[in-house]
């Protein structure tokens, strides 16, 4: 029997990280996950869990300490927000290359400029082509489920690849929701224990890792990544079914929400999902054939499959919760554009800004945004392709 | 236990030919001593900064080391050492690990003194049981000779050229041992390169055998940065010790002990002398420098004694 | 079981597959498969007649390419020796000379 909780998005981590109990963990505080690390240093301080814990001096060596413990044959993990998320980015790159499958929990905030501790996706979108799986949550439940995942998805012989486990800070992480756990042996049996073939503490076999590979072996390197990469997209499946025969909840590599028929669509990730869920109830009980997409996974990125689960819709609006600077669109809407050109899609498409730095996204903002689709795939109002939403003017 | 020259000398080789670094460098010689300490059963994983002993130890896909090796990045050995320790103690806790290892990580003095200070730092302070070893050859070599804050006063580098209106670089070398030792780790010791290698070798048999963080500050000349006949490395060394420039120490909890007080105290210039590098010292007009070099020379000797209480 | 690199089937001709997943190598030493001794522009030569077997060379070498045997030195190992000339200036003895070439 699953046992019913109230908890928030850090908790249900938490939880999570007590249930797997990792050989290691290296963290520094940051808002809004720093509540990650500290329970889990209860937990240890308590004798529920013997991870290791090392308090290190920054989010660059909690990265750093993270990828030796794993190259050096243990399950290690860490989680950071923001800025520290930053300042891992070029041992991200490396964790990546050196095929290390860490798990990160990322609690998605702005990054500085001004300074700020609400949520958007810059700092996990940042790190978007680092070579990271990256797979984003609605909800705590989705938050504590896609955790359990990672292990499986991140460890498995034809991925090995670190993955970040994302949920959006402040509105997952601590707004306290229903959640249903799995009981802990569930867990344990579902996550099993890493027993990596090769790794630096065997010592029938030393292992270097981390070499100088200069032109004639990096791009064959990438390529490799690139094809792990690939791979990782049937494993997520695999390992949501697998998933499903132990809670009950079933998983994709995105959630369709009444696309069955849909016209008007709204791709988006994270949290406001929920608040788009809204909209499309509501739009629907007045007889608009709405429909929504949430991505969950983006590394790898699902593109060919999301051009075909938007091939009927006349009207998509794909929504980024990061700037990208380009002067055009966010990471997700150039991402699925093209992958929608690829696929041959006529569709009306525009990509909007929302929640940036916390800004409030709304039911009503979600029905404008619906409303504005059928105009502009009818033509009575002027098409606007790149639009924040909230924005005062 | 007396060092048993002989003895030391026939361990197995743990640095294998075939790497890449220059003809006659001071950090190999200084990395195969290093390794010589560890006991021949011990297992041990090499950690190592960014830095020439990297790429040309470690060139995909040759690995120089006998050991588990990993790099990591320029700035973070410390701090991925502690991590590699950590996962040790939690495999071994878990049962799934009989053998003993040992860890040892080498970075020049740019991942040491500078770029990866801060990681060096928390790894030492948090006490992690291992040793990190800094083969000290006072510039950034792997990029070009750029000055390092372990670049000497006055040295003639990349960034710190010697020109019409400057004599090199104009400020003094940071004391890293020092700030080690304050960190108040079990073992911190000074050393160099010395005819049979006893005060390396048994200063890096202490730092691997105490339990908890060591550091170790190894001077490694480098023959291209420092302009010097490669064959003459064991010379400089020498005159190193012998004019105080370079003195030998330790530091075991929290006692300083001077390991070795030359007999009569040499000039700073039959140092200096023996380098490229500080060529321009020895220029009539710039008999003053030689004299200010001194003054800071005695000034940092002075200042050692007293802490040894000598 | 976990199986050594063959580092001699990694070059810069083999395919993307034959690269080892994340650059990493199985077993230690393999650099012993790549010769340096065509560095050189001198070569040091022992006298064995000279030769104490001292030893004083050994651990100057920054190429370990003065190996030893059951407590005594063997000749240089000319595949890696780089040609520095630290042995020749530290032998007490002279016992070894640097000659022109490989």
């Amino acid at each position: 029997m699953s046992i019913r909780e109230r908890m928030s998005g850090n908790e249900a981590v938490a939880y999570a990280i007590r249930q797997v109990n990792p050989d290691v963990m290296a963290a520094f505080p940051i808002t809004p996950s720093t509540e990650i690390p500290q329970m889990v240093s209860t937990f240890i301080a308590n004798g529920d869990i013997d991870t290791e814990f090392i308090p290190v001096e920054s989010e660059h060596s909690s990265m750093s300490a993270t990828m030796g413990a794993c190259a050096a044959g243990a399950r290690a993990i860490t989680a950071t927000s923001s800025c520290g998320l930053a300042f891992m980015w070029e041992v991200l790159y490396v964790a990546a290359s050196d095929r290390l499958p860490v798990v990160m929990a990322v609690v998605n905030r702005a990054l500085t400029g001004p300074i700020n501790i609400n949520c958007d996706h810059s700092d996990s979108m940042g790190a978007r082509d680092s070579g990271w799986l990256q797979i984003y949550a609605e909800t705590n439940q989705e938050a504590y489920d896609n955790y359990i995942q990672s292990f499986r998805i991140a460890e498995h012989p034809d991925v090995k690849l670190p993955m970040m486990v994302c949920q959006d800070g402040f509105i997952t992480s601590h707004a306290v929701m229903n959640i249903e756990l799995i009981e802990d042996e569930k867990v344990k049996s579902f996550v099993g224990s890493y027993e990596p073939e090769n790794y630096l503490l065997n010592p029938e076999m030393p292992m270097a890792i981390g070499p100088y590979a200069n032109s004639p072996f990096y791009m064959e390197t990438k390529m490799n990544q690139r094809i792990a990469m690939k791979n990782a997209k049937k494993v997520i499946l695999d390992v949501a079914k697998e998933f499903e025969k132990i809670s009950g909840r079933s998983y994709g590599l995105f959630e369709e929400y009444h696309m069955e028929d849909a016209e008007y669509v709204i791709v988006i990730m994270g949290s406001a999902a929920g608040t788009t869920k809204d909209a499309v109830d509501e739009l629907r009980a007045k007889g608009v054939k709405a429909g929504m997409i949430k991505v969950r996974v983006f590394r790898p990125f699902p593109g060919e499959e999301l051009a075909a689960a938007l091939k009927d819709a006349k009207a998509i609006a794909i929504m980024d919760r990061a700037e990208s600077f380009s002067g055009m669109g966010g990471p997700l809407g150039s991402e699925l554009k093209a992958a929608l050109m690829d696929a041959g899609c006529k569709a009306t498409v525009v990509n909007n800004f929302y929640g940036i730095g916390g800004r409030d996204y709304t039911v009503e903002d979600a029905e404008a945004i619906y409303n504005d689709l059928m105009e502009f795939e009818a033509g009575t109002k002027p098409f606007k392709q790149f639009r924040y939403i909230g924005l005062r003017k | 236990m007396a060092y048993n020259f002989r003895e030391v000398m026939s361990k197995p080789e743990r640095l294998a030919p075939g790497h890449r670094m220059c003809a006659g460098c001071g950090g190999t010689i200084a990395a195969r001593m290093v390794l010589r300490a560890l006991k021949p059963g011990d297992k041990a994983v090499i950690g190592n900064a960014t830095g020439c002993m990297e790429v040309s130890t470690f060139m995909y896909p040759y690995t120089a080391w006998e050991d588990s090796y990993m790099h990591n990045a320029f700035e973070n050995a410390g701090a991925t050492l502690s991590g590699i320790e950590t996962a040790y103690h939690a495999l071994k806790k878990k049962g799934k690990l009989d053998e003993t290892y040992k860890f040892i990580t080498f970075g020049g003095d740019g991942g040491t003194y500078d770029i990866g200070f801060q990681s060096l730092s928390g790894a030492m302070e948090r006490n992690h049981d291992l040793v990190y070893v800094c083969y000290d050859n006072g510039a950034y070599m792997n990029t070009g000779i750029q000055r390092s804050s372990a670049t000497p006063m006055f040295a003639d580098t990349t960034t710190t050229p010697v020109g019409k209106v400057s004599n090199g670089k104009m400020q003094n070398r940071k004391d890293l041992a020092q700030i080690i030792a304050d960190h108040d780790v079990p073992y911190v010791a000074q050393t160099t390169l010395l005819t049979t290698m006893k005060d390396l070798y048994e200063k890096a048999e202490k730092a691997i055998y105490t339990p908890g963080a060591a550091f170790l500050n190894v001077m490694a000349p480098c023959p291209r940065g420092w302009r010097y006949d490669a064959s003459d490395i064991m010379e400089i060394c020498k005159l190193a010790v012998e004019t105080c420039y370079w003195p030998l120490f330790e530091v075991v909890d929290g006692q300083w002990i001077l390991t070795y007080e030359p007999k009569k105290k040499l000039p700073i210039e039959d140092f200096l002398r023996t380098q490229g590098r500080f060529k321009h010292l020895f220029k009539p007009e710039n008999e003053g420098l030689l004299e200010q070099y001194q003054a800071e020379v005695d000034r940092r000797w002075e200042d050692l004694l007293f802490r040894c209480s000598k | 079981m976990s199986k050594a690199t063959d580092v001699t089937k990694i070059n810069e001709k083999s395919p993307y597959y034959d690269i080892t997943p994340g650059n990493q190598i199985y077993g230690g030493g393999g650099a012993r498969k790549f010769t340096t001794g065509e560095w050189r522009t001198e070569t040091p030569v022992v006298d064995w007649d000279k030769c104490t077997q001292c030893l004083l060379c050994t651990p100057c070498c920054p190429d370990s390419s003065i190996p030893v045997k059951d407590g005594k030195r063997e000749d240089f190992d000319y595949d890696h020796c780089k040609g520095c000339g630290i042995c020749a200036k530290v032998c007490p003895f002279k016992a070894i000379t640097m000659k022109e070439g490989i």
